[in-house]
């Protein structure tokens, strides 16, 4: 984690002069981001700041208008986002995106998809190099599965799992592509206590043995606060501050977005 | 092959004999997949590991202890230990810190062995309270490798280490061996303790050994059969069967992915034969009642009409009766509809016995398993015996009483004191460290005083009561046994615990703590809206629900134990705040103080009480609930 805060580090993500309009909305407008290798970077600001759509652009959801996305060094703006999911990058959804009739277990080999390289033939009949494949896959989904203690949970169907069970599992789905860049869609959002604990655990947990970036959305400042190493500030579409959390958090501009003026 | 004297002894046979070298010995649920060791790798893991030991200074009379749930490596380390002519000293992986310094410091532990990052941090939390640690192990790697204190160990390292000190030493392992005789300590346990301190219960290799004979002769032990290594370490049963029985007979012992997974593991293994403590038994029961009720309306037909032949059934086969033509018949029925299902989903299907023991089970409940063909039976034992005294036959198996002493066991009842005896090849060497206690205990002539108040009934079968010195009279002179009332009260799917008042007392009253699950589940089919455990409990609407079972119970109960009044308690007890022992027995005297406003109430006549009830989290830090309590009058 500490390494990356370093300006020469390596940089695992780059986002350039990005700009996002709706219609005559101007949603997200000239955000630059650079985010060091390695670092949990959150993103936060008031509702409709343009968080969700930075977000949905890094993984290819919506084309910018305007501005370019670098993966280390590669350009991927262009690339949609089954490319840019071959590339690294996964994500979860502000609201659970999981096949809720199949198993923990399905759910999660669906993230491995990505990996899966036999043809639809040699996978349809089980045979040979599909088989191997099959049998590897399946042992890095049960690593995540142990990693994530899913394993009571393996053969039931997402759709009965407890909201925060879910979130985990989609978390899972997200880990099994492998990803070095992870983009956290408010993790926590509508969880307990309890399971807020839990998940940020996970999300410390996944940065600290994979080394994995982490980009998340969040509004819970504390959990913010408490867990990112670098945050940016969004308002009304544009970048207003960028730093540490003790940087970002007595900066007034930020203060202001947040209270509003007049306090 | 030379006499086989040690457990050690044993695992080598099982190790070179190739009647058992190919055949599995341990397996263990990893990442979805049961991993198979035969007989050769588990001697093999033996052998390298206690070299790993001795490289580490570990020699005789050393003590080992193992922390964690099940595993493979946490059996192989005690073994380790036994060959090297230490002591396996298995402690309580659910203990807090404080529990913890308490058996580690008194028994002297020199290396302890643990699964995980949180036993680790466990130990570490109270590192300056061990003097004799020496080394701590750990198994599981995740969350370790940025710990750089110099005294931790990776377990796949001590192997290495031992691998160089093996090349070095050639014949340590087998001069090791062989010194070992049959009258060495093997085992270490460490007893519960519903009273003070827990006391260390050294028994020896031949202790176990003819303990694990006499069972495996009554039960048939087979080679090709399976256990599932559930229960905690430190209990001694499953050192008995887990390290000993196991490897006599050279079946399979089965570790399960985790606890959570326990129920999903036992259905996919299918053991040949269970042991658990009625508990897990009851928690089956309420299990099945609540898939029962949440199920389709043919489906809960099929259950309640055939769940009630069942009953019908054992219920005349206990009583000696002949089962009615029809009656059977529909029990045949059942048996393909129900029963036959339901022992497949529990994962019974394949145990041709089930044990249950530690305390006694609900007479309804031994009725409902027996009537679904499980050949549920008392077991009775205490860890100074090594775990066995008697047992029921199949065909005598009743919730009565806990059966007849085996065979190489002798049982008695003390005339005067009705206190239970034993004298067996099983009976301990002594309390580690406890002359004077082991005396009060254990008397020349070799007699152990259980500390049990039984009788025999006149099938010779044992009675057990209740502990002797619980044991009561009520005001009017006669005999008031808190646990038989107890017992009574926790058949109820909605009571969780109870503890029942009496002793020198006009009438019974019982302080309740509701089952969560089960409560919780009426509530949500009553439409009744709780946050949490307290909040439910203290609801006037589960308030009437207790009193209404505590009624039917009642009715049950001679008259002079009927209880009179209750309270539902807004905690369930813990063995975290010292009010049950680890295997869930109640430590009465410390409740009954702890409590006393309670109680105060229950005899004062007031209708309500406030007290500051203490708490403690599982990290160890206390905490108090302010509570407001209600008492009920039932009767």
């Amino acid at each position: 984690m500490s390494d990356g805060a370093n300006g020469s580090a390596e940089i695992a993500l780059r986002v350039e002069n990005l700009s996002k309009n709706f219609g005559g909305v101007k949603a997200v407008g000239d955000v630059s981001v650079t985010v060091p290798k390695g670092l949990i970077y959150a993103i936060i600001g008031p509702n409709g700041a343009g968080k969700t759509t930075l977000l949905n652009m890094i993984s290819g959801f919506y084309a910018p208008d305007q501005g370019s996305i670098h993966l280390g060094n590669e350009d991927i703006t262009r690339l949609n986002p089954a490319n840019r999911a071959t590339k690294g990058i996964a994500r979860t959804f502000q609201n659970i995106a999981l096949f809720n009739g199949l198993t923990v277990l399905d759910n999660l080999m669906m993230g491995r998809h990505v990996h899966m390289k036999a043809g639809v033939l040699a996978s349809f009949l089980y045979w040979g190099k599909a088989q191997r494949e099959e049998v590897e896959h399946r042992r890095r989904v049960e690593e995540i599965i142990d990693f994530l203690k899913l394993s009571d949970l393996r053969r039931e169907p997402t759709g009965a799992l407890a909201y925060g069970l879910r979130k985990r599992v989609e978390l899972g789905r997200a880990l099994a592509v492998e990803p070095s860049l992870l983009l956290l869609d408010e993790p926590m959002a509508g969880m307990n206590q309890e399971e807020k604990e839990d998940m940020v655990r996970y999300v410390l947990d996944v940065n600290g043995e994979f080394g994995t970036t982490i980009v998340l959305i969040e509004h819970d400042m504390g959990v913010i606060m408490d867990i990112s190493d670098r945050i940016a500030v969004l308002d009304q579409g544009s970048k207003i501050a960028d730093g540490t959390p003790d940087e970002v958090r007595n900066n007034p501009q930020v203060i202001e977005a947040y209270l509003g003026s007049g306090h | 092959m030379a006499e086989l004297s040690t457990i050690i002894d044993y695992v080598r046979r099982n190790g070179s004999d190739a009647a058992y070298s190919g055949r599995p010995a341990i397996r263990e649920k990893s990442l979805g997949i049961w991993e198979t060791f035969d007989w050769k790798a588990f001697d093999e893991n033996v052998e390298s590991f206690a070299m790993g030991l001795a490289s580490l200074g570990f020699a005789r009379d050393d003590k080992l202890s193992v922390l964690g749930n099940n595993r493979p490596k946490l059996y192989w380390a005690q073994l380790s230990a036994m060959a090297l002519g230490g002591q396996s000293v298995p402690v309580y992986h659910d203990s807090i810190a404080t529990e913890l310094t308490f058996v580690l410091s008194h028994a002297e532990t020199k290396i302890i062995v643990a699964e995980d990052q949180e036993q680790v941090d466990k130990i570490l939390s109270i590192r300056g309270d061990l003097p004799n640690l020496q080394w701590l192990i750990y198994c599981d790697p995740r969350g370790l490798t940025v710990y750089d204190e110099d005294f931790l160990l990776r377990y796949e390292d001590v192997v290495e280490k031992g691998r160089a000190f093996a090349g070095q030493n050639a014949g340590h392992y087998e001069n090791s061996v062989s010194s070992l005789t049959a009258s060495d300590i093997a085992l270490i346990a460490y007893t519960s303790g519903t009273t003070g301190q827990p006391k260390g219960v050294m028994l020896s290799h031949a202790n176990i050994i003819k303990t694990s004979e006499i069972f495996i002769q009554n039960e048939d032990l087979r080679a090709d059969d399976d256990f599932l290594a559930y229960l905690p370490l430190a209990w001694v049963g499953d050192s008995v069967y887990n390290l000993c029985v196991s490897v006599m007979v050279g079946c399979a012992t089965n570790c399960p992915e985790s606890p959570e997974t326990l129920m999903h593991d036992l259905r996919e293994l299918g053991p040949t034969g269970i042991l658990a403590p009625p508990r897990v038994w009851d928690g089956m029961i309420s299990n099945l009642q609540v898939r029962a009720a949440d199920a389709g309306g043919l489906k809960r037909w099929i259950y309640q009409a055939f769940r009630e032949v069942a009953e019908a059934v054992e219920l005349a086969r206990q009583e000696g009766r002949p089962v009615a033509g029809g009656l059977k018949l529909k029990h045949a029925i059942g048996e393909w509809l129900l029963y036959g299902p339901v022992r497949d989903q529990l994962g019974l299907r394949r145990a041709r016995w089930c044990l249950t023991g530690g305390a006694p089970l609900g007479p309804d409940a031994f009725r409902f398993f027996r009537g679904f063909g499980i050949n549920l039976k008392q077991v009775y034992g205490a860890t100074e015996v090594s775990g066995l005294v008697s047992l029921q036959p199949d065909d005598q198996a009743n919730p009565d009483t806990v059966g007849l002493a085996c065979n190489g066991i002798d049982l008695k009842v003390d005339a005067e004191t009705s206190e239970v005896m034993v004298r067996s090849p099983g009976v301990f060497v002594g309390y580690y460290k406890e002359a004077e206690k082991t005396a009060e205990v254990l008397r020349e002539d070799g007699w152990f005083h259980t500390g049990d108040a039984g009788l025999m009934d006149d099938r010779g079968h044992l009675v057990i009561i209740d502990r002797a010195k619980d044991v009561g009279k009520m005001a009017d002179g006669s005999a008031f046994a808190p646990q038989f009332v107890e017992l009574k009260l926790k058949f109820s799917p909605y009571i969780g615990e109870a503890v029942a008042f009496g002793d020198g007392r006009p009438f019974v009253s019982a302080m309740v703590a509701i089952d969560f699950d089960v409560v919780g589940n009426w509530a949500d089919k009553a439409n009744l809206p709780y946050t949490n455990y307290v909040d439910l409990s203290q609801k006037p609407e589960v308030r009437q629900l207790v009193a209404e079972e505590i009624r039917r119970i009642n009715n049950s109960l001679p008259e002079s134990t009927r209880i009179k009044r209750f309270l539902l308690l807004n905690k369930d007890f813990d063995a975290d705040d010292d009010e049950v022992t680890r295997t869930r027995k109640i430590r009465r005297a410390f409740v009954t103080e702890k409590y006393a406003p309670v109680v105060n109430a229950l005899y004062g006549g007031d209708r309500e009480v406030d007290m500051k009830i203490d708490v403690t989290f599982e990290d160890g830090t206390k905490s108090q609930i302010d509570s407001h309590l209600i008492v009920e009058d039932a009767a």
